[in-house]
């Protein structure tokens, strides 16, 4: 199944023309990009692996495609994303994060149902690997 | 003694024969009550509130504006001997400005100033009570509107304000970037609980980020509200599981008391819900117990503004929403329903704006084309979620990207389920335009004026948004707004 986590995943994947044209705007805007991977896009699975630290000083957004190329040679089978990092106060957190790597076979999630007391269910989500 | 402080100059004042005179028994005019005073300067610790004013034939504006003042502070009709065992002037509201409103030439904007002292910290029901609780009805004006409020930093720390804020929100649901999709079930009355959630799983699965309760969904007979809430929990977990990506579904906990409110919320929290919403006519005392209640259950809270059309629309009278947007920040709501400007409900773009900018601003800055008098340092206090609610279809993305950026929720109730082909459909329509116009925004495209064609071309991959753009393309609400800014560069330098 198509994992819909990030801001571009109801479009067709993005052309690394069209995610260097996002990363440059990430950088315009004075973000710090990075990169991440992972082979359990489960939604509760907050840290997936770093792609070495967040690129601070970044100018071109060039540098940030290199490192994906890299990456993708060791993890073409995994999910991969880019984030954009604000520090300015009152935000500090994440402004962007969308994927750029999906794996051949992507995962899919059993919902797992246990009855309780008056009609309470407990769900459960487990990630089912590709 | 050393240092005469203002105690010892008010002290010296009472001693006079002036001071003698206006504590006689008998009427006075607010003006020689101490409530005008032209060149008054606030203190920082001062809260501030422009009222617009419309005195009645033959009323002084100042002696009005001094009325406004005096009633919503200290005074009373008469004279009473007892303000002399006070240090009555620190308590007395100061009336200090008067605007004439451009355009009106009946109406008056009036500035007053209230001493930090006057409220009690951490209560809205307290600061209303004050500001508008009698000098509505005062019968020497012929209507009053209170159109902004400055409060100091030192009262904004007495609140807790948002128990979630749109930064954590965005962390909790794992999504940023983009503007948050949603949509409120319809029809709003008459489905059972199990056709009800039926439409937040098909909408849900289609893209949306949330789906909602209308402010009237409770409990009637056709739905209690455990049955709501047990159907829309198996439609939100097994849209989690169908997409991956965390959603979620306004339980609307509003109930007719306190006790059965929190009944509510904690059978939402048992049941793993991520958020539950309350009406805004619940009033401000619950707003507040229920907003500490989410704070310590990791809740977002949704607020929606049920009834405040009632008061804030006309604005010779009432309070402005830019007010309740500040008493509501202050009081601490996540999300709240603040306009949608192309929609069907009333709202003048940039005087919505402004709201908005109460909502999300570090520092909201003066700006009178927005409605915004005064400046308002908001102390660190957490951001609001604004939702733009009510008429909004797919066709509009690139007016509201463009209007609200990118923190906002977008509402999507007829523009998702009135889609011609399903549920499902109509939130992947809303889901596609929006992704397309976020990135086209990002290359760096005009999508004020290339936004018809971005949709089209996005509509290319994605039959549903064709659908949807060829049903509503003539759909506008095109009326004049009752509520704008009456504006002029120099009242801000006056």
């Amino acid at each position: 199944m198509r994992i819909t986590q990030g801001t571009f995943s109801f479009l067709p994947d993005l052309t690394d023309e069209q995610v260097a044209k996002q990363v440059g705007y990430a950088l315009s805007q004075g973000w710090a990009v990075s990169l991440e991977h992972t082979d359990d896009p489960h939604p509760r699975n907050v840290y997936w692996e770093m792609w070495g630290l967040p690129m601070f000083d970044l100018k071109d957004a060039a540098g940030l495609m290199t490192e994906l190329r890299e990456c993708r040679k060791v993890f073409g089978d995994r999910y991969i994303k880019v984030n954009a990092f604000d520090s300015t106060l009152g935000f500090e957190t994440m402004r962007m994060s969308f994927i750029v790597n999906r794996p051949a076979k992507e995962p899919s999630f059993t919902l797992r149902r246990a009855d309780g007391p008056g009609r309470n269910v407990r769900y459960e989500l487990e990630t089912r690997r590709g | 003694m050393a240092n005469p402080g203002p105690d010892q100059a008010t002290a010296t004042q009472r001693t006079t024969g002036n001071t003698a005179r206006r504590y006689q028994a008998g009427v006075l005019k607010y003006k020689e009550m101490g409530y005008w005073v032209p060149d008054y300067e606030p203190k920082p610790t001062d809260l501030l509130a422009v009222f617009r004013i419309t005195p009645q034939d033959g009323v002084d504006p100042e002696e009005a504006a001094a009325a406004v003042a005096g009633e919503s502070s200290t005074a009373t009709w008469t004279v009473v001997w007892t303000d002399r065992l006070t240090a009555c002037e620190n308590y007395r509201a100061k009336a200090y400005r008067v605007d004439r409103v451009p355009g009106a030439s009946d109406q008056y904007f009036a500035w007053v100033a209230y001493d930090l002292s006057l409220f009690e910290e951490g209560s809205i029901a307290n600061l209303t009570a004050s500001i508008i609780g009698n000098v509505f009805s005062f019968k020497p004006l012929k209507a009053a509107r209170l159109e902004d409020m400055r409060f100091p930093v030192a009262y904004v720390k007495t609140f807790k304000g948002p128990p979630t804020g749109i930064v954590v929100e965005r962390e909790r649901l794992d999504k940023y970037g983009r503007p948050l999709l949603g949509a409120t079930i319809k029809p709003k009355l008459g489905l059972s609980g199990k056709n009800y959630g039926r439409v937040v799983y098909e909408a849900l699965l289609g893209g949306l980020d949330f789906t909602k309760d209308d402010e009237n969904i409770n409990s009637q007979p056709f739905m209690h509200w455990r049955d709501r809430f047990l159907f829309c929990m198996e439609a939100v977990n097994k849209a989690q599981a169908a997409s991956g990506e965390i959603k979620g579904h306004y339980l609307n906990i509003t109930a007719g008391t306190m006790e059965e409110m929190y009944r509510r919320a904690e059978f939402a929290k048992e049941l793993g819900s991520c958020i539950v919403m309350v009406d805004l006519i619940v009033g401000w005392t619950a707003i507040q117990s229920i907003s500490n209640w989410s704070r310590e259950n990791d809740m977002i809270l949704h607020m929606h503004r049920a009834g405040h059309g009632t008061y804030t629309r006309q604005k010779n009278h009432g309070v402005s929403f830019r007010v309740i947007a500040k008493w509501l920040r202050l009081a601490g709501v996540d999300h709240l329903h603040a306009g949608t400007a192309v929609g069907k409900l009333e709202g003048d773009p940039l005087t919505v704006q402004g709201y908005y900018n109460v909502c999300r601003d570090a520092v909201t800055r003066e700006d009178l084309p927005r409605g915004l008098f005064v400046e308002q340092d908001w102390a660190g206090l957490r951001k609001v979620m604004p939702v733009a609610s009510g008429g909004i279809h797919a066709g509009q993305m690139h007016q509201l990207l463009d209007l609200f950026g990118d923190d906002v929720v977008l509402q999507f109730g007829g523009g998702t389920i009135g889609h011609p082909m399903g549920i499902q459909a109509g939130a992947t329509a809303n889901r596609v335009a929006l992704e397309a116009m976020v990135l086209a925004r990002n290359e760096g495209r005009d999508i004020a004026r290339e936004g018809p064609d971005i949709l089209v071309a996005a509509a290319k991959d994605c039959r549903p948004l064709e659908a949807a753009l060829a049903t509503w393309k003539n759909v506008t609400f095109n009326y004049a707004s009752t509520d704008t800014s009456d504006f002029v560069p120099s009242v801000s330098v006056a």
